[in-house]
């Protein structure tokens, strides 16, 4: 090969920046989260309707859409002042981020957070509203 | 033709895709199996076509130069258009690379009235490649975040600035909207100009309508078919440490991107996109202009045997005193 050291040195680069992802986690332990439905309120709901599956849409629906109903959300009740939410079973919600969401899902850190941190998420719902106080009294 | 034939394509491999998982259900095939060999073809074809590419000799300079050359110490040189050291081409790769300085000197020829010819300066072609690769390389940066478990700061912020018009949840990412109108133009191009539509071949067409495929996959899974992310993510790890799942339930919009992917990274050592490794390579962009201070010897140059006139002279010196020709030596 002609001016070998030079080609070498760029394939290794090449290799490096098209293996990177394998490297890059060696040592890390990786494991899908699982946001956490226990909360007080989710309990008794759950209990009151009789099954597991009580979110205003049905969960495959949220996983992939809740943020995309937060935002509809966000316009309905700060833009058209519209707060009466009625989700596809015919239940009515008020559409409120504090007192809908997290009244359920009173448990941030382990509900939210566990799958934002994991995508490397950063959602700016707490830039406007007020985080909720986390169970134990940490903020 | 060859458009028809490469979009005929194109559409054919993601009918295959929505086939092969929603009707067969080859989620493992698809998730997996084709990913891990369309990155090993890449990355042992891309080693194998640079490696053949470094094995052809470059004995001589051959850059093409447009500035004054370094001459006596008066007449000022062009260190970037004609570099006459390492520095020099350093700086004229790394704008050749970045930001495709000899395609900023594009130009467009018009037959006016008289007939004259007339050329003038034609910036689209640049700026929408530049704009193409660029986004095409924050896009991929991007999506490290799906292989990379602690996703470093960089990515993160590659990925606010990208999203900081906040239109919209998932937030709406420029570049997105900037790559698919880049790729739309460089696709609209080659139908609109006459001229290159007769040079374009299903080769042009084929990475285009593929690059198309997988952006409006991408766009079309993020902003409006949606998939649960953290399937997503579940998978893509997977894949990172050998340690592969194919978890349930992730849309099919996903298999379709990740086969189209898939597709452009096992075509890629086949096709024109290896320019990606071989601009590193152009002799005409790589070497510095200095055939006139340093001697290059073709490195295969066997020894030819020279006649001198000395040779010649001892040869005939009898015969040309005889002529009455002058010799050098009686």
């Amino acid at each position: 090969m002609y001016n070998g050291g030079k080609i070498i040195i760029g394939l290794a680069i090449f290799l490096g920046i098209a293996t990177l992802p394998f490297f890059s986690n060696i040592g890390t332990a990786v494991k899908r989260p699982e946001p956490s439905l226990d909360t007080p309120v989710i309990k008794e709901v759950q209990a009151q309707l009789g099954r597991k599956d009580v979110c205003v849409e049905p969960k495959a629906f949220m996983q992939a859409n809740h943020m995309r109903l937060l935002n509809e959300w966000r316009d309905s009740a700060l833009r058209q002042n519209k707060r009466l939410y009625i989700s596809s079973d015919g239940r009515k919600f008020t559409i409120s981020l504090q007192n809908t969401c997290m009244h359920c899902h009173s448990n941030k850190k382990e509900f939210c957070d566990r799958c934002h941190n994991y995508m490397a998420v950063k959602p700016y719902c707490w830039d406007c509203h007020i985080a909720p106080k986390e169970r134990g009294g940490q903020s | 033709m060859s458009a028809f034939v490469s979009f005929a394509a194109v559409v054919a491999l993601v009918l295959l895709a929505i086939l092969g998982v929603k009707g067969a259900g080859l989620t493992g095939l698809f998730g997996v199996a084709i990913p891990y060999a369309a990155l090993a073809i890449f990355i042992v074809g891309f080693l194998a076509r640079i490696v053949k590419w470094g094995r052809v000799p470059v004995p001589f300079r051959i850059p093409t130069t447009c500035g004054q050359q370094k001459s006596l110490p008066w007449i000022k040189q062009n260190k970037i258009e004609n570099p006459s050291g390492t520095l020099g081409v350093l700086a004229r790769m790394f704008l050749e690379v970045f930001f495709f300085r000899s395609l900023f000197r594009n130009l467009k020829g018009e037959l006016r009235e008289g007939p004259k010819i007339a050329y003038g300066s034609d910036k689209w072609l640049w700026m929408a490649g530049l704009a193409f690769h660029w986004t095409f390389l924050i896009i991929l940066i991007r999506h490290l975040r799906f292989f990379i478990f602690n996703v470093p700061p960089a990515v993160g912020l590659v990925e606010r600035l990208d999203s900081f018009l906040q239109i919209g949840a998932p937030l709406l990412y420029i570049t997105d909207v900037v790559f698919l109108a880049a790729v739309l133009f460089l696709l609209i191009r080659r139908f609109y100009i006459p001229q290159v539509k007769y040079i374009s071949l299903a080769a042009d067409y084929f990475p285009l309508f593929l690059i198309l495929g997988i952006g409006c996959s991408g766009v079309l899974m993020r902003y409006f078919l949606k998939v649960n992310v953290v399937g997503v993510k579940n998978l893509t790890m997977g894949l990172a440490t050998f340690n592969p799942v194919v978890p349930q339930g992730l849309g099919t919009i996903f298999y379709v991107h990740l086969f189209l992917i898939s597709v452009l990274f096992a075509y890629f050592p086949f096709s024109k996109l290896m320019h990606s490794g071989g601009v590193f390579l152009s002799p005409t962009r790589n070497l510095s202009n200095n055939s006139r201070i340093v001697r290059h010897i073709n490195p295969w140059n066997y020894p030819v045997h020279v006649h001198t006139y000395e040779e010649y002279e001892n040869d005939f010196r009898e015969k040309m005193k005889a002529a009455g020709i002058p010799v050098e030596k009686e």
